[in-house]
């Protein structure tokens, strides 16, 4: 029954709502309470959940045992799979585990470099890349074959998402890049946190003139920053991340205590202005370690309530 | 060329310590022109472990020989009467050099003296970077001859990832990002159309991931 199920985050982007995500890492550890908790927080705040995949390589439970907790407490995760540490085979057949458990969303990472993490002395797999992989997940869903081509018994219909970055460089390849991983298979696009809202403009922008936002659902990423410490950290030190001085001023000004309401002041500010890009199709909330600020945030967007499809 | 960097002394030390009569051989090839293994580090090398047995009260008998390759044979055995009148080899050749020489003598111990690190070019003078990893199935001339499998931290063939920022690697800001010179390549020759394209899995099966591999050459054989 549960197999035949298709992703309530794919209905809702189909049916042109304006959608809600946010992210969540599994705790390092066994504790399935942990995630349950957080998941609990973001109960029909969210309409679908990222979980994190060792993110910035450090271990944790893993993304598929902690998407199944969130799917029995009703929530819709979103899988994120990174190529770090699987080759082609772990991926293809965790992927196939994944969907036979209930789990319908997969976001398809390359994954932080693990000299960042908790144990670099790691090897790293890098077998295929992320855009290898959003095309693996696609060929298995349209063509029920797996990379060699073997019929499936039952092939894992997953809807495909890939990251973004407008911000890292070169500015012009970005775009292009985007038209790459929609060709690949992507059909929704999480893209890393946006402060500057001038590039992403810009950027969407190029996505539309391309007729890139007519082809795949474009989710810009936002993260409300809780001190002036925090978006320097953000700016100076998170690979691929801008956040441009004025939004560090800004948080700089404000005293100590009023710096996190400030931060999601401004994480609200850019929603309202992300809302009125054309091509824009949700949003999707990455409170770090700050979860519970997220329900606050969607509703003070204005996003509440969360659409009902009833069951699905 | 092979790229390779000579152990710390304090660790040869030790791996020499259980022998009376340590031959310390040198590779005048690879190793010789990154500084590792050449005529110079080997003389330089058998006099620190004499000082340092010495300091220590350990009696070594070191002697030293270089010789042109010591991956071939016809050189190893310009090597068999140094080996044969000493009870260890230390070799400073890279880890090809180093087995080629236990496989040749075979109830000598033959140790390893330097780290082999890359294949690799000499960038500028005390600079070398690596450049290839031998896949087996060399894809150049899509990348506009920079190799993101070597030179890219993640190995990525569609990249750049969304960490590459201002032409350096996320991963290292010392080191410049595999794929902004492969676009900057790109642009230089007008191919930047081969950015478009995407680029399927790799076969490893011609890398290491294939199993020790070996290459026949018929023609050649006598
Ligand atoms: S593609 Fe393979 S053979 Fe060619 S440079 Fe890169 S690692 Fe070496
Ligand atoms: S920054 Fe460039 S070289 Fe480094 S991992 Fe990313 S794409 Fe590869």
């Amino acid at each position: 029954m549960k197999n035949a199920s298709i992703s309530r985050l794919e209905k809702l982007l189909t049916a042109g709502e304006f959608v809600v995500t946010a992210e969540c890492g599994p705790p390092r550890g066994s504790n399935r309470e942990r995630i349950i908790e957080k998941g609990k927080l973001l109960q029909d705040v969210v309409d679908a959940l990222n979980v994190t995949d060792n993110q910035t390589a450090i271990v944790r439970m893993s993304s598929i045992a902690a998407s199944i907790h969130l799917l029995n407490i009703g929530l819709e995760p979103v899988m994120q799979m990174v190529t770090r540490d699987r080759n082609r085979i772990a991926l293809q057949s965790d992927i196939m585990g994944a969907y036979s458990l209930g789990i319908r969303n997969i976001l398809c990472l390359t994954g932080d470099h693990q000299s960042f993490g908790s144990q670099p002395d790691a090897m790293n797999v890098f077998d295929i890349d992320s855009m290898n992989l959003a095309r693996t997940v696609r060929e298995m869903r349209e063509t029920g074959q797996d990379m060699s081509g073997h019929e499936l018994d039952e092939a894992p219909k997953m809807f495909v998402g890939a990251a973004a970055n407008p911000f890292a460089d070169p500015f012009e390849y970005r775009v292009i890049r985007l038209a790459k991983k929609i060709d690949a298979g992507a059909d929704f696009i999480q893209t890393q946190c946006v402060y500057n809202l001038e590039r992403f403009r810009e950027w969407i922008k190029l996505a539309r003139e391309e007729g890139l936002t007519d082809r795949v659902h474009i989710l810009p990423g936002v993260t409300p920053l809780k001190s002036a410490g925090m978006a320097n950290y953000m700016n100076n030190r998170v690979a691929g991340m801008d956040v441009p001085e004025a939004v560090i001023q800004r948080m700089a000004g404000v005293p100590k205590k009023d710096a996190a309401n400030e931060g999601v002041k401004i994480c609200l500010e850019t929603i309202a202005e992300l809302r009125e890009m054309e091509g824009i199709h949700g949003i999707h909330i990455m409170a770090i370690k700050w979860e519970e600020i997220v329900a606050g945030i969607v509703e003070g967007a204005g996003l509440l309530p969360r659409p009902d499809l009833g069951v699905s | 060329m092979i790229v390779g960097e000579q152990k710390p002394i304090a660790e040869i030390k030790e791996m020499v310590a259980p022998y009376k009569k340590l031959l310390v051989l040198g590779c005048g090839t690879c190793v010789k022109t990154c500084f590792a293994g050449g005529e110079d580090e080997t003389a330089v090398l058998a006099s620190a472990i004499r000082l340092v047995s010495r300091k220590e009260g350990r009696t070594i008998e070191v002697e030293e020989l270089t010789v042109e390759r010591q991956c071939e044979n016809e050189f190893i055995q310009e090597a068999a009467e140094a080996v044969g009148r000493n009870d260890s080899v230390l070799s400073l050749a890279c880890g090809a050099g180093v087995q080629a020489i236990a496989r040749r003598f075979v109830t000598k111990p033959v140790l390893p003296g330097v780290n082999t690190t890359f294949i690799g070019v000499l960038e500028k003078q005390g600079l070398f970077t690596e450049e290839c990893s031998g896949c087996g199935n060399c894809e150049l001339a899509l990348f506009g001859a920079v190799c993101p499998v070597t030179r890219c931290a993640k190995k990525l063939l569609n990249g750049p990832c969304g960490g590459s920022q201002a032409g350096k690697c996320e991963v290292n800001p010392d080191t410049d990002c595999a794929w902004q010179m492969i676009i900057e390549r790109l642009k230089i020759l007008g191919q930047l159309d081969n950015l478009r394209a995407y680029v399927p899995p790799k076969n490893w099966n011609t890398s290491t991931s294939g199993g020790p591999r070996k290459l026949v050459r018929e023609d050649h054989i006598i």
